[in-house]
């Protein structure tokens, strides 16, 4: 077919026109009291994405002739969306509302004033008494509460096969990471990886449960506040074996999806990820909990919740506050978070849901968190212990850690940043 | 006598004005606040006035990240630069010789550099794949069968980053060409001709006639290429988010403001990547426009 001149110029115009379209729709006409919402999140990935399209959906059929905008932006852990975020708050340009992790995370935001008070729903909606106290006390600065949890995940978590870990002739995942290298030689002399891991944070993740698994629970939190000591024997053996075990893993440049696909193929025998993975796993890789995959406790970590939990906000200055309360409500409602969260793979933050809803892997993961014995600690990768400064440098001396091994300098720098950072 | 003045020059300037006032605030002007931002101590989300002179500066210096990350850039810029002027201009010598469907060639060699380097970043990150045993794909498929296999930028040794100085030369060496083909065809065949009757061999008309008419194409390919790989972000990022074995100082800077909240550090940052590629290129403006102005 030959193209005339004619018909070139009205594709390049039409082109043009789509161009032009969505600058259209961002500035023009679109006024505050226009039926609007734009939400802001990390959750685009499988599992993720549709916990998020429930919600999404649950909304609109509440709040018809609403205009939902999914301003997601890929990215494990906020990766990629907390930097573009940034430079939004910055402008005074911020979306209705944004996920946040609950702690210290949020405490960055709160101190530079970007949010506003939720105390306010609290109070109306009588939501002070349907979510553990401990949740609310990580989102509240100064008696004022300034998120609404959704949900709460558990980072502390070894993914395996249990039909692979018999073909390998492992009778059961490791209780400790001594026991997980002795496993490590045996996989290697087989051929099999036995850990994946991914980009940077998915390395961190596993810092952290190694150090938690190591040190245990009291001094782990330690580590945080400043009362364990980053260059102490304990912390410095530590960190050795999480260089052995770093030594023995596949570290790819991937984000997590992939990184545990290695497990599902069969090509590496573990993975450490929050429970995220299984959404993932029931849903878009059609896994039965048990047979297919199952879940343990990060070695060493038997026992212990490290949870982190996600949370919207009401921004300062967000242009559509009615439809922002809105969705804040059905967030923090029963129906919204038994929507969200079996989708997600994550437990609800509030205290009376619908437990029938929570299945398989969810099912063990409620009784853990509700389980009175369960000691609770905070997870570093995902916001709840660092400050957004101090963890940034920790990824900074982590870095640097990767590439010259030195234990001593990488527990130099984490200790000094915390005192110039808390 | 002093109104025709104005009306030669009048015109010409009222026609730039605009330009001029755009590029007078949103380049000069803002490179002039960065600059004044990293002598604050500006961290996290309120902005700070807080002069601290070169102490932002100063702890850079001292900055093990940093550090690598020079080093980092300075290998890339090497490999990067070298292997497209090496690629480039083989490729610009094999077509001027007459290749068949020379069209052709020079647009599938020109295409790479008309992808994004998002999108080649993306297809890189999976031919440079270094996963052992059957996880194997990309190109050590290909090592595969003479039983090599490289870890590419996942390597622990400093020169990690070659790996994405790969695709980063595979994407401009077509470009190289381009600029050396003009360069080649720019030359008068006479030129040729009389050093071939004057009876010299075809590899001393390339040294001796061709190669020092090229030296201005040199040059401009060199600081093309140069300031392209200070600034190279997207191709790094998309090959290896976040890691630091082939971090830059371009992606110190972004994560540094806008993950850790340091924006003063970050502008210091920006400011010391300006002044390297000022090095690189007044001189060269500098070097074209005298030479523009004794023609």
């Amino acid at each position: 077919m030959q193209l005339s001149r004619r018909k070139l110029l009205g594709a390049a115009l039409g082109a043009s026109a789509v161009a032009v379209l969505p600058a259209c729709s961002n500035s023009g006409g679109d006024t505050k009291t226009a039926k609007k919402i734009e939400v802001y999140s990390w959750w685009s990935g499988p599992g993720e994405g549709e916990g998020l399209e429930a919600l999404i959906a649950e909304f609109k059929k509440n709040n018809a002739g609403v205009e939902f905008v999914n301003a997601a932006v890929a990215g494990g852990s906020g990766t990629q969306a907390k930097q573009a975020l940034t430079t939004r708050l910055l402008a005074n340009d911020p979306p209705d509302s944004y996920q946040l992790h609950a702690g210290l995370e949020a405490a960055t935001d709160i101190k530079a004033g970007k949010l506003e008070d939720l105390t306010y729903l609290y109070t109306q909606n009588g939501w002070t008494t349907k979510f553990p106290k401990g949740l609310i006390d990580k989102l509240t600065i100064d008696g004022k509460t300034y998120a609404v949890p959704v949900n709460i995940h558990r980072s502390n978590l070894l993914w395996y096969r249990p039909a692979k870990l018999a073909e390998w002739g492992i009778t059961a995942p490791p209780k400790t990471w001594s026991e997980f290298l002795t496993q490590a030689v045996a996989l290697k002399a087989k051929g099999i990886v036995p850990l994946s891991v991914g980009q940077t944070w998915t390395q961190l993740h596993l810092l952290e449960n190694v150090l938690l698994g190591e040190l245990g629970v009291p001094k782990y939190n330690g580590l945080w506040t400043g009362q364990t000591d980053w260059k102490s024997a304990e912390v410095t053996a530590a960190l050795e074996t999480f260089k052995k075990i770093l030594a023995v893993a596949v570290v790819s440049t991937d984000d997590w999806q992939p990184t545990i696909d290695k497990v599902v193929a069969g090509s590496a025998a573990y993975n450490v990820m929050g429970d995220w993975a299984a959404g993932y796993l029931q849903g878009a890789k059609a896994l039965k909990y048990k047979t297919d995959y199952d879940v343990v406790a990060a070695p060493g970590s038997t026992g212990v919740y490290n949870f982190l939990a996600d949370s919207f906000t009401l921004p300062k200055g967000a242009p559509h506050r009615a439809q922002a309360e809105a969705w804040l409500k059905l967030c923090a409602s029963a129906e919204g978070q038994d929507l969200f969260n079996p989708k997600k793979g994550s437990v609800p933050a509030r205290l009376d849901s619908d437990k029938s809803k929570y299945t398989d892997y969810l099912a063990w993961a409620l009784a853990e968190w509700q389980n009175t014995t369960t000691i609770v600690v905070g997870s570093f990768t995902h916001g709840v212990v660092a400050n957004n400064a101090w963890k940034s440098e920790i990824e900074k001396a982590y870095g640097v850690f990767v590439q010259d091994k030195n234990t001593a300098t990488f527990a130099d720098a984490v200790a000094k940043a915390y005192a110039a950072n808390k | 006598m002093r109104k025709r003045k104005f009306r030669s020059w009048g015109p010409a300037l009222l026609l730039v004005a605009p330009s001029l006032v755009l590029l007078g605030i949103f380049v000069y002007g803002f490179i002039g606040w960065n600059a004044k931002v990293s002598l604050t101590d500006w961290k996290g989300l309120t902005p700070s006035d807080t002069y601290v002179g070169l102490a932002n500066y100063r702890e850079l210096f001292a900055d093990q990240t940093f550090r690598n990350d020079t080093r980092n850039l300075l290998v890339f810029t090497v490999v990067f630069i070298g292997g497209a002027l090496l690629m480039g201009i083989l490729l610009a010598l094999l077509l001027d010789k007459g290749a068949r469907g020379e069209s052709v060639w020079r647009g599938v060699f020109l295409f790479p550099m008309a992808i994004s380097f998002i999108a080649t970043g993306i297809v890189w990150r999976w031919l440079l794949n270094s996963d052992p045993g059957a996880g194997t794909t990309g190109l050590n498929t290909v090592l595969d069968w003479f039983g090599l296999h490289s870890d590419w930028h996942k390597s622990p040794s400093a020169g990690a980053i070659t790996a994405i100085a790969l695709p980063a030369g595979w994407a401009l060496s077509g470009y190289v060409m381009a600029l050396f083909l003009a360069g080649l065809r720019g030359i008068p065949e006479e030129l040729r001709e009389a050093a071939r009757v004057d009876g010299a061999s075809e590899r001393q008309v390339y040294w001796s006639v061709v190669r020092p008419m090229l030296t201005p194409v040199l040059m401009s390919a060199l600081v093309i290429l140069a300031h392209i790989s200070l600034k190279t972000f997207d191709l790094i990022y998309a090959i290896a988010p976040l890691d630091a074995r082939t971090e830059t100082p371009a992606l110190y800077m972004w994560l540094t403001s806008f993950r850790g909240g340091f924006f003063a550090r970050g502008a210091a940052i920006a400011t010391l990547l300006f002044l390297a590629i000022a090095v690189v290129v007044v001189p060269y403006i500098w070097y074209t426009s005298r030479k523009e102005r004794t023609r």
